[in-house]
């Protein structure tokens, strides 16, 4: 049995190292993604990956620019994202769209600064995610939601005594309450109650609500993703609690929750870069070809990842880069490209990026109303 | 008996040289530029990944308690020497000495919690230790989600409610922020400084198992009662093997915090999958098997990375051979195959027409 493993690993090793470092071949661009397509942020990886790929056939169909579009499982894991990374290098990457989660991301830049990578992820929103200069990032980063929200709430006196229930293992959650407190004391805002849940308690909010409602908070203010979220909102109904309430682009998605009533998120506000049911033509033409290839509507994250795309193809013939150049040469041209070009997308008109990594781009506020989005 | 000894040396010797030669192989390939990007990411986890199963053989395979805490162990090495470095990062500008002390309080720091863990833990056995085991892992994992360090200078801060109520100076920084754990950590860690880590671990607990504290520790997994009437002090002897399991799934964690710059505390990650893929490490390498775990920990570690051309499928490839690797070497029907078909037994039989 030993001899056996010890073959079987050696036979391993040298197939491993027999596979040695491809090069690009010349005409396309190599474009890497790294996202959870297994394990429990799933859904997110795979949307993006979808929109990827959605945006990656378009382009090459227009002609010009070409890409070639390989995506990476990285389970939400910082040392598989660091694994698919390196395995993406072999490949021949001289792009990294990715990664899709804030805690590999942040493992993933420290590696592409390393390597002068050019890096563009689409929903990576933690702070440190773009913090070197070759990184940047489509969505917003989780502090500008929070002092977003906070500054929107304040400056429309939307209510003055708020309640916060949010997810404390999550870096999403907690990044946004952290800001949206710090500015709500700005903002003349009382926080009445701030109650966190984790990743292994999601199912029963009664105890969160039941502290909000006792401290008299007028409105709920929910950093959190649409699945938690329509739970509370269930359980608010049960208990007789009517407060507003109140989120970031988490939410999106709310409406589309299996055997969820949807005349409960009536009145609910969101901050969102992106609504699946927008009436522009570019949304409509993305969420009908989505549905037609994937059978699914695309969430935020496809949104971001599609757009992210097409920022690059931008930044390529900005800079007039050409795919037969190394990674380092092509970032290093793109890094001053990405903070020139501007791009209507999905996620925003007019986006533009400045050079340390954050997008600029209008937060827009809905509000649901008749089991719609509406501009408020 | 002196054969015996001589046995065992051999067989350590094996054991060591198996390390080194890996070791030696890899630097010999990487300084002609033949390994690829990808195995070269992988050589530092499969370093982190063997001292666990080494440090978790310890506990089941010697001491003969299945621990399902193991994960908590390496988290609490990993944070301690993450926030040693992050603290010492100006003070101590030699690399080498400042990853060699967090390495040392990684240890010392999970071996503390080992320590504390074990007084309540080991009046338990079976089942019942599992559980337990299971559930601290589960508290440190949580607790340091909670847990929020900061320093400014005024000196270090701690909360266990939110970054903000640790009311630091406008020039303080947070080092341990909650769920979001450590970022930016040094990236120390390399794969010569990881195999010289796990030729420690290895040289600690092959050490311990000749020693007589060893024949002492597996004396008690073999008949506690037995042990016991001959006056071996068995709750010293448990704690023993407890502690040591514990500091060298520290140093493993300390290893596992300087090789990425981000590290948190998420379920995936320092939950229970994660003590649990230990143990099948252990299990697989055999229990009890020093050098099996090893073997064990690289194959299973490279094998779902060698897969990623499957796409979607690896997981489920992953899957299937871990049972066909379980079946061959535990029913009764493969172990009948494999002595029929040994190459060991192919060898004798050659040798011994040789002789005849």
């Amino acid at each position: 049995m030993k001899k056996l493993v010890k073959f079987v690993s050696l036979a391993c090793a040298s197939a491993m190292l027999l596979s040695t470092t491809a090069f690009a071949d010349g005409d396309a661009f190599k474009v890497g993604g790294i996202g959870p397509v297994t394990g429990g942020a799933a859904v997110y990886g795979q949307a993006v990956k979808n929109a990827t790929e959605l945006a990656v056939n378009e382009i090459n169909a227009l002609g010009g620019v070409q890409f070639e579009f390989q995506f990476e499982d990285d389970e939400h894991d910082a040392e598989k994202a660091v694994n698919a990374y390196n395995s993406l290098k072999d490949w021949g990457m001289q792009v990294l769209l990715g990664t899709v989660t804030s805690a590999p991301c942040i493992a993933v830049a420290a590696e592409t600064a390393n390597d002068n990578m050019f890096q563009l992820t689409p929903s990576g929103s933690a702070v440190e995610c773009v913090q070197n200069p070759n990184a940047f990032r489509v969505c917003f980063s989780d502090p500008n939601q929070g002092t977003a929200s906070a500054q929107y709430i304040g400056e429309k006196k939307i209510a003055t005594k708020i309640g916060v229930i949010y997810d404390s293992s999550d870096v999403y959650s907690s990044g946004i309450y952290e800001k949206f407190a710090a500015e709500a004391a700005n903002q003349g805002l009382e926080i009445v109650s701030a109650e966190a849940f984790t990743a292994d308690s999601k199912t029963d909010f009664t105890v969160q609500l039941q502290k909000a409602k006792d401290a008299g908070a007028e409105l709920v203010f929910l950093p959190i993703y649409y699945t938690e979220a329509s739970l509370i909102l269930t359980q608010a109904n049960g208990m007789g609690f009517a407060p507003m309430f109140f989120g970031c682009d988490g939410l999106d998605g709310l409406l589309n929750v299996d055997g969820f009533d949807t005349s409960l998120a009536e009145g609910v506000m969101l901050l969102t870069p992106f609504a699946a049911d927008a009436d522009d033509e570019l949304t409509q033409n993305f969420v009908a070809a989505y549905k037609e290839a994937y059978g699914d509507t695309p969430n935020q994250f496809a949104a971001d990842a599609y757009d992210g795309m097409y920022a690059i193809k931008a930044a390529i013939e900005k800079s007039g880069v050409t795919p037969d150049m190394s990674a380092s040469d092509i970032c290093d041209a793109l890094e001053g490209a990405m903070t020139e070009i501007s791009i209507d997308g999905l996620t925003g008109e007019g986006m533009t990026w400045t050079a340390d990594g954050e997008p600029n781009k209008a937060p827009k506020a809905v509000k649901i109303t008749d089991g719609a989005y509406a501009a408020m | 008996m002196g054969k015996k000894l001589n046995k065992t040396a051999k067989s350590n010797a094996v054991t060591y040289g198996m390390v080194v030669a890996a070791w030696a192989v890899m630097m010999v390939l990487q300084s002609q530029g033949m390994v690829s990007n990808s195995i070269s990411g992988l050589l530092v986890p499969v370093c982190i990944y063997s001292i666990m199963a080494v440090s978790l053989n310890l506990t089941v395979g010697i001491l003969g308690d299945l621990s399902l805490g193991h994960a908590g162990f390496m988290c609490v090495g990993a944070f301690a020497s993450a926030l040693f470095t992050n603290l010492t990062v100006e003070a101590i500008p030699a690399t080498w000495l400042r990853f060699t002390l967090a390495i040392l309080v990684g240890a010392a720091v999970a071996a503390v919690f080992g320590f504390l863990i074990a007084i309540p833990v080991l009046r338990l056995s079976g089942d019942y230790l599992a559980i337990v085991t299971l559930a601290f892992g589960e508290i440190i994992k949580n607790f340091l989600n909670i847990l929020y360090v900061g320093k400014d200078s005024h000196g270090l801060h701690v909360s266990i409610k939110d970054s903000m109520s640790l009311g630091m100076e406008p020039d303080g920084v947070v080092i341990i922020k909650g769920p979001q754990g450590i970022t930016g950590t040094s990236r120390d860690a390399t794969f010569t400084i990881g195999i010289i880590l796990l030729l420690i671990a290895l040289f600690i607990v092959l050490r311990l198992i000749q020693s007589r504290d060893g024949r002492a520790i597996k004396a008690i997994r073999d008949n506690r009662i037995a042990a016991e009437s001959i006056g071996i002090h068995i709750t010293k002897y448990k704690l023993m093997a407890f502690t040591i399991s514990a500091a060298i799934a520290g140093m493993g964690g300390a290893l596992y915090a300087h090789n990425y710059s981000s590290l948190a505390a998420t379920s995936a990650k320092f939950g229970y999958n994660m003590s649990i893929m230990f143990l099948v490490y252990v299990v697989l390498g055999g229990i009890g098997n020093i050098r099996g775990s090893v073997i064990a920990a690289t194959i299973l570690y490279i094998l779902p990375e060698m897969l990623r051309s499957m796409q979607k499928y690896r997981m489920l490839i992953y899957a299937i051979v871990l049972i066909a690797v379980m079946l061959f070497s535990w029913s009764p029907a493969a172990q009948q195959f494999r002595e029929r078909y040994s190459l060991k037994r192919l060898f004798k039989k050659n040798t011994e027409k040789e002789d005849a």
